[in-house]
Order: structure tokens, then sequence, then C-alpha cells
């Protein structure tokens, strides 16, 4: 499997996650914001955490009109797969590859520990080695999670099983608890947490491995 | 030609930072603050002539995210 990892000027979880991807057997290309192509061949791109651009205007909003953000975001259109963690996430729904947006923590203050998340669905490539309603502990660092949608996208997620992970003890205030959405070919992950950050036993755990493990096995045979 | 640019959160978006400023203008004893919102303004200084549906589309694509926030143009 191979991986492109994303770079914008303020990423700061980067080399973590192709860390991550590569413990678990991907081969990693580092993609820097300005390219405008994905190295050939690759599987998944990976929107690594971090404040891109300092975070002006809004989270992400910069770092979405980035030359290698059309390429991200058509790639997905193609079916590519895509996951895009904290800020990562954040750049996704400013390019519109997923609905809603992330606002200001509900309690308005950045929050950085590990927190209990539910898998909410194991029917997709990034959460195939976990079971459904199973609870691991990942950590979040964050100011800007609470994530936001209207109520036609909230059910239609809930409806369409599109909801990865949810907060057990919801931290930010994210509508119906979310931590995680799957897109509707569920090629795309968006999530606040950090997987990498709980990949090895050095971390204090290693519940975000599964989530690379799964993706190496499933896209080697895609 | 300036252009000014106003972007509010949409009615029902939750504003927590305006919450907060309410909060604090009740604790410096102002009463009666039933509500507070917080946006954003952004002054545009631009070649002549430039159309409102250029602004329009500027807002559009990068300066609001309009599933939460509403925006106005007025020209200067």
């Amino acid at each position: 499997m191979h991986a492109a990892v994303v770079v914008f000027p303020g990423s700061n979880c980067d080399r973590d996650l192709a860390v991550a991807l590569r413990a678990a057997g991907a081969r990693v290309s580092m993609v820097w914001h300005k390219d405008t192509a994905l190295p050939k061949g690759v599987d998944l791109v990976a929107v690594p955490g971090g404040f891109s651009f300092g975070d002006y205007l809004r989270c992400g909003a910069i770092a979405a009109n980035s030359p290698i953000s059309q390429t991200v975001k058509a790639h997905a259109e193609r079916g590519g797969y895509v996951l895009g963690i904290c800020n990562g996430f954040q750049i996704l729904t400013e390019t519109r590859v997923l609905p809603g947006t992330l606002l200001r923590n509900a309690g308005l203050k950045y929050i950085c520990r590990p927190v209990p998340l539910t898998v909410t669905t194991a029917d997709s490539p990034f959460t195939c080695r976990y079971e459904a309603g199973q609870t691991i502990t990942v950590p979040i660092a964050h100011h800007d999670g609470n994530y936001h949608a209207d109520a036609e996208t909230l059910k239609a997620l809930t409806d369409q099983d599109r909801i990865a992970f949810r907060y057990v003890n919801n931290p930010n205030g994210s509508a119906d608890d979310i931590a995680a959405i799957l897109s509707e070919n569920r090629r795309v992950l968006g999530m606040m947490p950090h997987p990498e950050r709980m990949a090895e036993p050095a971390h204090g755990g290693t519940d975000g491995a599964p989530m690379f493990a799964g993706l190496v096995d499933q896209l080697a045979n895609a | 030609m300036k252009a000014r640019v106003h972007i509010m959160l949409k009615t029902g978006v939750l504003d927590p930072q305006g919450e907060a400023v309410r909060h604090a203008l009740g604790s410096l004893g102002f009463d009666g603050v039933n509500s507070v919102r917080q946006g954003k303004v952004i002054e545009l200084d631009l070649a002549d002539g430039t159309s409102e549906a250029t602004i329009n589309d500027m807002c559009e694509r990068l300066l609001a995210n309009t599933v939460i926030e509403s925006y106005r143009v007025e020209i200067l």
C-alpha cells in the first residue's frame, strides 16, 4: 500500500502519521502543499494534524485552497482513499470533501488529553480491525473540534452508518457526540482524535494501530 | 475602491464565544444583555471597478464558510 502524507506550512503531525503508516507496512511519500500531483500509484492520501497556515481566517480554510487540495479532492472524487486527522479533518470539510464543519469547542478551551471513543461502525477500511461497539482510547488535541452539521446531514450520517467513532464523554460539544465521519462511499474518513499518537506501546497504548493495519491490509488487496 | 465584508454565524449555529462575552458583560454589571453574537469584519482594498459579483465569489470561495456563516458585502 502506497500512502501520501500531505505537508502544509504549520502541519505538525505529518511525521508521526508517516511513522504510524510505515509501522503498519505502508510505503509513504511526503507531498508538499504546493505540489499539484500525487506520486504515481498512491492508494491513500493522509492529511495530518497541525495548524496549517496558523489557522488564519478559519481552521483549514487557507490550506483548502492550496494547490494540492484540489488534487486531493479529485482523488476522493475518483474513489480514492483519504484519511484526515484533526486539522486534516478540518481541511476536508473546508474543501467540502466531507460535510459539516468544526466549530470552536463549546467550552472555549483547547483540550489535549486521551479520550474514550466508541467504534460506531466497523464497516470501512479504516475501522475494519475494530468491532462495532468497542471502546478505544485515543488522544484529542484541538481547540476547534465541535462538529456541526444541519439536521438533514446528521440524519443522513446516522441513516447511512457513516459515523465512525463517537465520544463516550463529549468533550467539545460535537453534534451527536461525533468524533469521526465517513464519506458516502466510505473511502474518506475525517476524525478529530489522533490514532497516530496511540500507535505503539511507548505512546501509552496502541488503540490507534488497528486503523493503520486495517488500511494497509484492505488497500493492498484493493 | 474599498469594500467591507461582514461575516456572521448563521441563526441557529451556537456561538460559544458570543456566549462567553455575554457572561463577561453580566459579571461587569451590565444587566439585560440577552444575547451576544460575534462575527468578523474584513476590509478589502480592490482595483476600481471590481464587481459586487466578484466580491460575492470571494466570500463564497474563501472568506465565509457558508455551511455555518452568512456574509454581507458593503461597498465603501
